[in-house]
């Protein structure tokens, strides 16, 4: 075998990772992504024994597998691209670039990703971004950013505009880089750790730090109990209800439809009040613990919860009828920012800007972890790929996501688990992580030296594949409508520059 | 229409009536009390991710802090969050928490410049930069101004452009990337103009202290109006905090 197939949140030995020469791993890869049912979760290189080793890692959703190959580079020489022949590596490989000077001489545009401090080539900053132009005197630029207008992160927006018509835009991010990756290796408590995959994105705590207490879990060879793995899993719901409550929120703020941005912006307050409630913060964070939690889901905190979501629903259902039925509000949404089945897979989407698309990619069906395993989770696919599919999977997601909290509510609290002490780390060691966040497929990978101290730590948020496709997407639109097509995505900028 | 009347009826009144005295729902981590217990003190400091524990005496620095409330489970006698949520200080040294002490946070009306009650008592528009913030500041700022919260009311309000605005709200530990961008920003803000830091990222860099991606120098130039502790801040700490600053004569 030239690849070994791992499960979700397996830690195996590095050197059991087969490494191949570059040519067959570049062929074993990039031929693997061509099959329905294959993608690409995180595809990374790192300083290894004065070179560069690349480590791929892609994602089986039938067999429920993860197929990780590896090489060994050398910065000196070119090589070919794994993009010429599949897009879907274009960033990962823009990513190896950047980071250790690899060049590559097909592919087709080797720009920087984020500008990360410790970035191979520092001579260019981050406001020398070379951004693609047009000569024309038909044409112009509007360029917005890095500072938006509303309360909102930073990111630079170039578009190439006919009139009022959009024919091309560019997004340049890296403005929130912290040197996250560097800082796992640097802050050696568990604690310190823990709190960064927290900050990783402060909208999707859940999911990034459910990947990694279960990454860092299984990299020391512990089990959580069923209490654990009931909290993360109630924990993703919540945020991905809240969430998706929030955003379903802002697209009618986008659209100028007042009512429903008050209704469904005060829905979303008491379910994040409702982790106030569980663990003393609005966001989550505090919650998840490796190996532990400070805040065992109780029986009571559940019959709060589902009289919460009783109250939740009949608003929720009232507003949402009106919405998706109001024409003026269905105007705006239908047919606007339209990212077509081809092109998502050609740009590897993945959560809800897949299934929007009529791909069926999600972590709880094909990589279950924690309670997933029993929630027997079906994906809800839209095919349309436009603002309005993107808000019908939000609003069927929520309804998904609140019966999936009652069941698990329903078959009462689970049983407090052992108090089993966290072992040290393995040594020489592999391990991913992959969760469904609502945003999408987050994956983290961790790689131990000999005495078990983390040589390296790769996280990758699903905006990292997903800002091409909001790039796309508005692409024939009027530029009158970018807010909304960006609204609806969602995307995060501090998930992506790390 | 007459649904969109009906919706709006059945949603009642949603705005909290009195936002300086409201009570936070269920375990809220606020202003922490530390007691005067003998506890292993190196312990204890070093158990924070965020070294905003000193010794001798024992301090939790809360412009440093958090709030993930490990300590308090550790040593549950030694330190305890209370729900306060009135946590926002103008003098950097009233952010830090002693042993024994238990009084209220409030802002050293010496320091509040005289043009802020004369110029923003009435209105405030504020101008917010993500330097760096992970989206939770970000998200509750954005909190502040809904239906529930309605710091509108008070004349506060957050604003497009720079130069419709009265002060820049920094979120974030400043990265370098954003170090330029929040230069320019600041520039481009009118005089007088206030200095608003909102979180433990930007107050102090928090869990991001010490990294090589951030650089905090535009913080060394300038007289920072208002800080407001939280991960993330809490809007009710946000609104009392700014309300603070611009009603205080002083």
């Amino acid at each position: 075998m030239n690849y070994i197939s791992l499960k979700n949140n397996q830690t195996i030995a590095l050197s059991a990772i087969p490494e191949l020469d570059y040519v067959s791993f570049l062929e074993l890869n990039v031929s693997s992504v061509k099959n329905s049912g294959y993608h690409c979760v995180n595809y990374f290189g790192f300083p290894f024994a004065g070179k560069i080793k690349l480590i791929c890692c892609i994602a089986n959703d039938e067999l429920q597998t993860i197929n990780v190959s590896s090489s060994v580079a050398d910065a000196k020489h070119e090589l070919p691209s794994f993009t010429k022949n599949n897009l879907v590596f274009e960033k990962f490989e823009r990513e190896i670039h950047e980071n250790f000077g690899i060049a590559y001489k097909d592919h087709p545009w080797l720009k920087p990703v984020r500008f990360p401090f410790n970035r191979y080539n520092k001579e260019a900053g981050i406001a020398d971004y070379p951004f693609f132009n047009i000569e024309s005197e038909e044409l112009h630029e509007v360029g917005v950013g890095p500072i938006h207008a509303g309360i909102i992160e930073p990111g630079h927006f170039r578009f190439i505009c006919n009139g009022e018509q959009v024919l091309h835009l560019e997004i340049q991010l890296g403005y929130q880089h912290r040197g996250i990756e560097q800082l796992f290796l640097e802050k050696k408590k568990l604690l310190q750790r823990t709190t960064l995959a927290e900050n990783i994105s402060g909208d999707s705590v859940a999911g990034h730090t459910t990947a990694f207490v279960n990454l860092w879990e299984s990299l020391c060879s512990y089990h959580p109990g069923s209490d654990l793995q009931l909290s993360r899993t109630l924990a993703l719901e919540l945020e991905r209800v809240a969430v998706h409550t929030g955003d379903l929120s802002g697209m009618c703020t986008d659209v100028a439809y007042q009512l429903g941005s008050a209704v469904y912006g005060r829905l979303r307050t008491p379910v994040i009040n409702f982790f106030q409630k569980w663990c003393g913060n609005r966001l989550a964070k505090g919650l998840i613990r490796a190996g532990k939690t400070n805040f065992p889901f109780t029986s009571e905190l559940g019959l709060e919860l589902t009289m919460l979501f009783n109250e939740f629903e009949t608003d929720f259902n009232s507003m949402s009828e009106e919405l998706f039925e109001l024409s003026s509000a269905l105007a705006r949404f239908e047919k606007t920012g339209v990212i077509t089945n081809d092109q998502a897979s050609a740009v590897g989407t993945v959560g809800m800007s897949a299934r929007m698309s009529g791909i069926s990619r999600d972590i709880r069906f094909s990589h279950p972890h924690d309670f997933y395993t029993e929630l027997n989770h079906r994906p809800i696919i839209k095919n349309h790929g436009d603002v309005y599919s993107r808000a019908q999977i939000r609003k069927e997601e929520i309804r998904q996501s609140i019966a999936y909290i009652r069941r698990l509510i329903k078959n009462g609290p689970a049983e407090t688990g052992k108090a089993e002490q966290l072992s040290s780390p393995q040594p020489n060691s592999f391990t991913i992580a992959l969760v469904e966040g609502w945003r999408g497929e987050i994956c983290h990978c961790a790689v131990t030296d000999e005495k078990g101290e983390l040589i390296h730590y790769k996280i990758k948020d699903p905006s990292f594949h997903n800002w091409l496709a909001l790039a796309l997407a508005v692409r024939n639109n009027e530029i009158s409508d970018f807010p909304i097509c960006n609204k609806s995505f969602d995307l995060s900028y501090c998930g992506h520059d790390l | 229409m007459l649904d969109n009347l009906k919706i709006l009826f059945h949603q009642g009144k949603q705005y909290i009536p009195d936002v300086t005295a409201i009570k936070v729902p269920g375990i809220f981590r606020g202003r922490p009390v530390i007691s005067s217990e003998k506890v292993n003190e190196t312990e204890l400091m070093e158990l924070c991710p965020t070294n905003a524990i000193s010794i001798n005496p024992v301090c939790i620095d809360l412009g440093k802090c958090t709030f993930c409330g490990e300590c308090a489970f550790a040593f549950p006698n030694k330190i305890k969050f209370t729900t306060d949520y009135k946590i926002a200080a103008n003098d950097p040294q009233k952010l830090i928490i002693r042993e024994g002490q238990d009084e209220i946070i409030e802002l050293s009306p010496e320091l509040i410049r005289e043009e802020i009650y004369e110029c923003f008592s009435g209105s405030l528009k504020l101008r917010q930069v993500s330097a760096g913030g992970d989206n939770s500041c970000e998200l509750e700022l954005n909190a502040c101004g809904n239906v529930n919260f309605d710091m509108g009311r008070f004349g506060i309000e957050f604003v497009a452009s720079p130069r419709h605005a009265d002060g820049i709200v920094i979120t974030g530990p400043i990265t370098e990337n954003m170090a330029g961008p929040l230069q320019i920003c600041y520039d481009a803000i009118p005089e007088p103009k206030i200095i608003i830091l909102a979180g433990t990222d930007a107050i102090s860099g928090g869990i991001f202290d010490g990294s090589k991606a951030l650089n905090r120098s535009f913080l060394t130039k300038y007289k920072i109006d208002l800080y407001v502790p939280g991960n993330p801040l809490h809007p009710l700490t946000f609104i009392n905090g700014v309300l603070d600053l611009i009603k205080k004569r002083k």
